[in-house]
């Protein structure tokens, strides 16, 4: 066997448009060590606490009641709001970024608005507007309805905080595709409903997904917005996060642990999703 | 979404401007906006630094980790912040894993402005770094070898050439983690353990709340909105002027 010989550019002193490998691995130790102390940690911790006992108090804590119900109120209003936003997402993007019309800036504005406005001053206003001495109170107790302190107002306060997601993915993918495919359907002689359906949708298909699994994550995981208007009534108005804090606030060691690695596997398997999406769509380019 | 907001500022023309003044500017409440300011500030400093950091180790060097370290930043965005709290105060506690060690040192992470720091600044580190990430990326590697060719040295290099470059970005991730700083309830409720010398702003808005005192949490909000649209207005400005850096 010969050696190979030794590259040219080797032999040429570079200019320093490298770090010192010795400044290099100290930042990436630096780096690493703020994430696996600051991002990692917490994450194990929540396991480790959930386990502290072994398996039978997390077993009891998990298939608990009032936690089972939670469970199941967590997931109804994911499965409500999403496809609201998803479908408002679509249609607000595709005529963001499809058309121009007056009034553009303004709704863009609007869609914006959720990021900068707290939840609990999110959760706030729905509770001014529906509850018992906001503005339509007397209107729903004169006709029986019950939004504040029930599942309309999670659901509402929970589609006003999730409200961006789906719609900030779509419009620069949209943006950068522009409209020449529609127009090249619709002179082909598609009509609206299918050049939607059958060029603008599947274009953007990985963004969507990629919009809908964060809107699903933050609709299952919100606490401010919803913690304002749900009343805390155990096995009735409490989401998955707010019977986390009720178990926290009953100084039980295990159980709001072992709770929160509920949510912990969906945030685990929202990042899952997250690169497999990004490594599909690196995969299609 | 024009309902809501419009509804709030109705609720407060029923009410007389001293009254929500005085609600809006009482004692407690200073103390809260203090906090919130102060402390908010102080987590997107960390994140401005730590952030632009680990943007810079995952779009520069290669090493084994590197996607792993990659996923882990955007963690913090999908674990609900209630969980974050949670863990996070256990960890600093006294019995926790680092606060087994940092309290006998005199560094109490939980229960603490300390810990509401901590919260703010893990909630607020993905939008550090992901708003650095696509610029670092896009950078020209061009400038950089012509400073090099020039007889700069690296670090002569990244001090007056690659830091101005991408300053207006990281103060554009500065302003958007302080964003997030400011309106961030869930994990605070955890960490800061209800007590009157840690509480925030949202803390004080639900407080209130909870109490029935609606008079006092629109007064609380007001300023809460009023703080976050100022707020915007300049990330719009600092957005729009790094933009003009990113032209070639």
């Amino acid at each position: 066997m010969t050696q190979p010989p030794a590259s040219p550019q080797r032999l040429i002193t570079p200019p320093s448009t490298q770090e010192n490998p010795v400044v290099k691995w100290i930042l990436i130790a630096v780096a690493g060590g703020f994430a696996a102390l600051f991002l990692l940690l917490p994450l194990i911790n929540v396991f480790a606490q959930a386990f502290a006992g072994g398996w039978a108090p997390y077993w009891k804590a998990v298939t608990d009641r009032d936690t089972g119900s939670a469970i199941r109120l967590t997931f109804l209003v994911a499965a409500i709001s999403v496809p609201l936003n998803v479908a408002f997402g679509l249609a607000a993007s595709w005529a963001i970024a499809k058309f121009n019309f007056r009034g553009k800036a303004v709704l863009l504005t609007f869609i914006d608005l959720p990021f900068s406005v707290s939840p609990v001053v999110a959760g706030l206003l729905f509770v001014l507007l529906f509850g018992a001495n906001g503005l339509f109170g007397d209107w729903l107790a004169a006709h029986h309805l019950k939004i504040i302190f029930a599942l309309p107002g999670i659901v509402l306060a929970t589609i006003f905080v999730t409200f961006p997601y789906v719609a900030r993915e779509l419009i620069p993918i949209m943006q950068d595709q522009g409209s020449e495919q529609e127009e090249a359907a619709l002179t082909l002689g598609a009509s609206g409903w299918q050049t939607f359906w059958l060029v603008t949708v599947p274009s953007v298909k990985w963004g969507l997904l990629y919009g809908i699994i964060l809107c699903n994550s933050r609709a299952m995981g919100e606490f401010g917005a919803v913690e304002v208007v749900s009343g805390h009534i155990a096995g009735q108005t409490d989401t998955l996060p707010l019977r986390v804090d009720k178990l926290y606030n009953e100084f039980d060691p295990v159980a709001p642990f072992a709770v929160a690695t509920l949510l912990a596997f969906l945030a685990l398997a929202t990042l899952c999703v997250k690169l497999f999406l990004e490594w599909k769509s690196r995969d299609e380019a | 979404m024009l309902l809501p907001i419009a509804a709030l500022v109705l609720r407060s023309f029923h009410l007389s401007w001293a009254e929500l003044w005085a609600l809006a500017t009482n004692q407690r409440a200073c103390a809260a906006y203090k906090l919130s300011l102060t402390a908010s500030l102080a987590a997107a400093l960390i994140n401005a630094i730590f952030g632009s950091l680990l943007a810079w180790v995952l779009i520069r060097y290669r090493f084994p980790g590197r996607r792993l370290l990659d996923g882990l930043v955007d963690f913090p965005f999908a674990l609900p912040t209630a969980v974050a709290g949670l863990t996070l105060a256990n960890l600093f506690a006294a019995h926790g894993w680092l606060g087994q060690f940092l309290v006998p040192i005199g560094i109490r992470g939980a229960f603490t402005p300390l810990g509401v720091v901590i919260a703010l600044t893990f909630v607020g580190l993905p939008f550090a770094v992901r708003t650095l990430q696509p610029v670092l990326e896009n950078l020209d590697r061009g400038v950089e070898e012509a400073a090099a060719c020039l007889g700069a040295s690296r670090l002569r290099t990244f001090a007056s050439v690659i830091a101005p470059t991408l300053f207006p970005t990281i103060l554009t991730g500065f302003g958007l983690s302080f964003a997030r700083a400011l309106g961030e309830y869930g994990s605070i409720k955890f960490i800061s353990g209800n007590l009157p010398s840690t509480e925030i702003a949202p803390v004080l808005m639900v407080a209130r709340l909870d109490q029935y005192d609606y008079t006092g949490a629109i007064a609380v909000a007001l300023v809460l909105m009023v703080f976050s649209f100022a707020l915007l207005f300049t990330l719009n400005w600092v957005q729009g002027w790094a933009a003009k850096f990113q032209q070639p």
